[in-house]
C-alpha cells in the first residue's frame, strides 16, 4: 500500500520537475548570461564630465574667483537640517553670488544635484533631495537667474560623500551641489 | 566567479548548519524560532560524475536558514544512510531528530537522476517521495525544488527556495565606481550582473510573470525608467520626463507601471500604460508623493505622502478618486509593499530613532514591527508571504536580511564584496 502510493508521488513529481525545467530555459537559461549583461550598458562615452563628490565642477572656463576661498563662490554645496529643504541663513550669501554670476552670465548653466541622508526609504529621499534643489532654484530664479539655466536632479541617498552612519556624515549629505557646467 | 563558487561549496562541507557560504555570501541566523522543527538531511548517496554541488548541503543550508526548521550537522550524524531499507530509525530518534531525508544522486555529466525521500523519524513512516531528472546545469535549482516540496510537506505553505531576487550594489572598475543591477538565486547564488551603469540605479521591481524588470537609472544623470526583458537583455526607455522618474511597480496584469514624476511641480503618482506610454495622473498637492505599490488585485494603489506633514502611508483607487490615510502610529511610514494574497503590508517606519521594517494585517490594521535594525530599509515578500527580505546596515556597509512575516526569525545575508541595496524578491 505504502509502495503503491510513494511511485503515485514519484510519477507526478517527474511531471512537476519537467515543467519547471523548462520554465528555467526560457527564464534564466544561458539567456540571462554574461552576453546580457555587458549589451547596451557599458556607457563609458559618459564618464567625460563626472558630477558628484570628487569634482562635480568640471567646467574648466570658470574663473579663478571659483577657487578664491575668500570669494563665496568657492562654496558651491548647501547644506541642510534634517528632513528640511529651507536654505539656511549661514548659505543665503552663498546662494544669492551664484545668482549674481549666473545672472550677468546668461549662457553658463548649472545643475543643482539635490541629496539626502541614508535614513528612510530611498525614493522618499529622492523627493526630499528634489526639493532641496528647488529651493535653491527657486531663490537664485527670485534673483534673475533665468529658468534655462538651471537644472534640478535629485541623487537621493544614492551618492552619499561621507559614508558613516552618524549625524556627523549624514550633515554632510544633505546637500545641494553646484554643477556648473 | 565560478572558481569562486566552487571554493565556496568546499568551505560549506566544513560550515555550521546555520551559516551557509554562497559565492560571497553568508546567510547568518541572528533570530531562530523558538518552535524549529530538528530535522536532519543525510547527505546523499554518489554516483557517475556529479561536479560540485553537494544537494544534502544546500537543502540543509535553505531549511536551516528558513528559520522555521533546525537541521543537524552532518558530523552529529551516527549514520549515513542512502537506502529506506538501511535507516535505524533509533539512531535518530537518540539525536532527537522529528524528521530525515535521504536520497540518492546520479549524474553523467550532462544529467542527474535525482531520488529523495522524507521520513517521520517517530513512526517511520515515509511522509514524501520523489524522483527526477535535472539538468547540468540545473543542480542546485534541483536542491532548492527538495527544499520547497519538504517545506510545503511539513509547514502546509509554498517553499520560496526555488526563487530569484534582484538587488543593486557597487563594484570597482578601472573607469571608477560602477553600480550594478544583479538577479541572483534566493540564496544569493549565481548572481548576474543584468545592468551596469557609473551613475546610479534605483529601485529595481519585477513584472508579475518574472520575466521583466523596471528600473530607474541616472545614466545620463538624469533619472530614467527602463523596462528590462531579462532573457533577451533587451532594455526600454519608459519614461524621461523632467525632474524625478522613479519608484516604478508593475500593476498585477503586468499591463501598467504606477510612478513617481515631478514634472509638474511636486513629486506624484502617475500609471503608465506600457503599451501607448499614456499616463493618467493619480495624486496632485503640493506636498510629496511617491512609492506605489498595487494591491494584488489591481484595485488600489498604496503610496508615501508628507501631506500631512510627516511621511505617511495612503490608499488610493487605481482608477483615480479620493485617497484616505493608512498609517497613523508613529513619525515616519513610508514604501509599502503588499505580499501577494494582500493580506499584509510591509513598511518602512521609525522607531524612536531608528528605521525599522513593520507589517501591517490589513483587516486589523494592526503593526507589527519585525526587523531590529537602525538602518533598515526597502521591503518585499517572499512569495509564499512568509518572510520579508529587505536592506540593512551592518557595520560600514548595506547588506539583505530576512525576517519572518511575525518577526520571530531573522537572519542576515551578508556578501562579501560591495554594498548591496533595494532588494526585490521575485514573485
Amino acid at each position: 500500500m505504502r509502495l503503491d502510493k510513494r511511485y503515485l508521488v514519484l510519477a507526478m513529481a517527474a511531471v512537476l520537475v519537467t515543467g519547471c525545467s523548462s520554465d528555467e530555459k526560457e527564464g534564466l537559461g544561458d539567456t540571462l548570461g554574461a552576453d546580457a549583461s555587458t549589451s547596451g550598458y557599458s556607457d563609458g562615452s559618459l564618464s567625460g564630465s563626472q558630477f558628484g563628490s570628487n569634482g562635480f565642477n568640471s567646467a574648466s572656463h570658470l574663473g579663478p574667483e571659483f577657487s578664491d576661498p575668500n570669494n563665496p563662490l568657492s562654496k558651491q554645496v548647501i547644506y541642510f537640517e534634517l528632513d528640511s529643504s529651507q536654505v539656511k541663513q549661514e548659505y543665503v550669501s552663498i546662494v544669492a553670488a551664484h545668482a549674481r554670476y549666473l545672472a550677468s552670465h546668461p549662457k553658463q548653466r548649472v545643475i543643482l544635484g539635490g541629496n539626502a541622508d541614508e535614513r528612510g526609504s530611498s525614493e522618499y529621499n529622492i523627493a526630499l533631495g528634489e526639493q532641496r534643489s528647488k529651493s535653491v532654484e527657486r531663490m537664485m530664479r527670485s534673483q534673475g537667474v533665468s529658468a534655462s539655466q538651471l537644472e534640478v536632479v535629485s541623487y537621493g541617498e544614492e551618492k552619499p560623500v561621507a559614508y558613516g552612519h552618524d549625524e556627523s556624515s549624514w550633515s554632510q549629505n544633505r546637500r545641494v551641489e553646484l554643477g556648473y557646467q | 566567479m565560478m572558481l569562486f563558487a566552487r571554493i565556496s561549496i568546499t568551505v560549506l562541507l566544513a560550515s555550521l548548519f546555520s551559516v551557509a557560504h554562497a559565492a560571497g555570501l553568508t546567510i547568518e541566523i541572528t533570530k531562530g524560532a523558538q518552535t524549529a522543527v530538528p530535522i536532519a538531511i543525510v547527505p546523499f548517496g554518489q554516483g557517475g560524475a556529479i561536479g560540485n554541488v553537494k544537494l544534502s548541503d544546500v537543502v540543509s543550508s535553505d531549511l536551516g536558514g528558513s528559520g522555521f526548521f533546525k537541521t543537524l550537522a552532518e558530523d552529529d550524524m551516527l549514520t549515513k544512510p542512502t537506502e529506506a531499507q538501511k535507516i535505524n530509525f533509533k539512531d535518530w530518534q537518540v539525536l532527537g531528530q522529528d524528521y530525515m531525508v535521504i536520497g540518492q544522486v546520479i549524474g553523467n555529466g550532462n544529467q542527474f537522476n535525482i531520488e529523495f525521500q522524507l521520513f517521520n523519524v517517530n513512526n517511520g513512516g515515509l511522509l514524501m517521495g520523489y524522483r527526477f531528472t535535472a539538468g547540468a546545469h540545473e543542480l542546485r535549482r534541483a536542491a532548492h525544488h527538495i527544499s520547497d516540496l519538504i517545506y510545503e510537506k511539513l509547514t502546509g505553505r509554498k517553499g520560496s527556495f526555488n526563487t530569484r531576487i534582484a538587488y543593486v550594489t557597487n563594484a570597482v572598475r578601472s573607469q571608477g565606481r560602477q553600480y550594478l543591477l544583479q538577479v541572483a538565486d534566493a540564496d544569493g547564488f549565481n548572481p548576474r550582473t543584468i545592468a551596469e551603469s557609473p551613475e546610479p540605479i534605483m529601485a529595481p521591481a519585477w513584472s508579475p510573470d518574472g520575466a521583466k524588470i523596471a528600473y530607474v537609472s541616472f545614466h545620463t544623470k538624469r533619472s530614467e525608467i527602463y523596462v528590462q526583458t531579462l532573457a533577451t537583455g533587451q532594455r526600454e526607455s519608459v519614461s524621461a520626463y523632467p525632474g524625478i522618474n522613479g519608484a516604478p511597480a508593475f500593476s498585477p496584469d503586468g499591463s501598467r507601471l504606477a510612478i513617481t514624476l515631478s514634472k509638474d511641480g511636486s513629486p506624484d503618482v502617475y500609471i503608465l500604460n506600457l503599451s501607448n506610454r499614456g499616463l493618467t495622473r493619480l495624486t496632485s498637492g503640493m506636498s510629496i508623493e511617491t512609492e506605489p505599490t498595487w494591491s494584488p488585485d489591481g484595485s488600489t494603489i498604496v503610496f508615501t505622502s508628507d501631506q500631512g506633514g510627516k511621511p505617511q502611508l495612503y490608499t488610493i483607487p487605481s482608477s483615480g478618486g479620493k485617497s484616505s490615510r493608512l498609517t497613523f502610529q508613529g513619525d515616519y511610514n513610508a514604501r509599502g509593499r503588499f505580499s501577494t494574497d494582500g493580506r499584509s503590508l510591509a513598511m518602512v517606519t521609525a522607531n524612536g530613532g531608528d528605521y525599522r521594517i513593520a507589517v501591517m494585517d490589513m483587516a486589523s490594521r494592526t503593526v507589527n514591527v519585525v526587523s531590529s535594525g537602525r538602518l533598515d530599509e526597502s521591503p518585499s515578500f517572499s512569495p509564499n508571504g512568509s518572510m520579508v527580505l529587505f536592506a540593512a546596515k551592518s557595520g560600514p556597509r548595506s547588506t539583505l536580511a530576512v525576517a519572518s512575516t511575525d518577526g520571530a526569525v531573522q537572519q542576515k545575508l551578508a556578501f562579501e564584496t560591495g554594498e548591496i541595496r533595494e532588494p526585490a524578491w521575485a514573485p
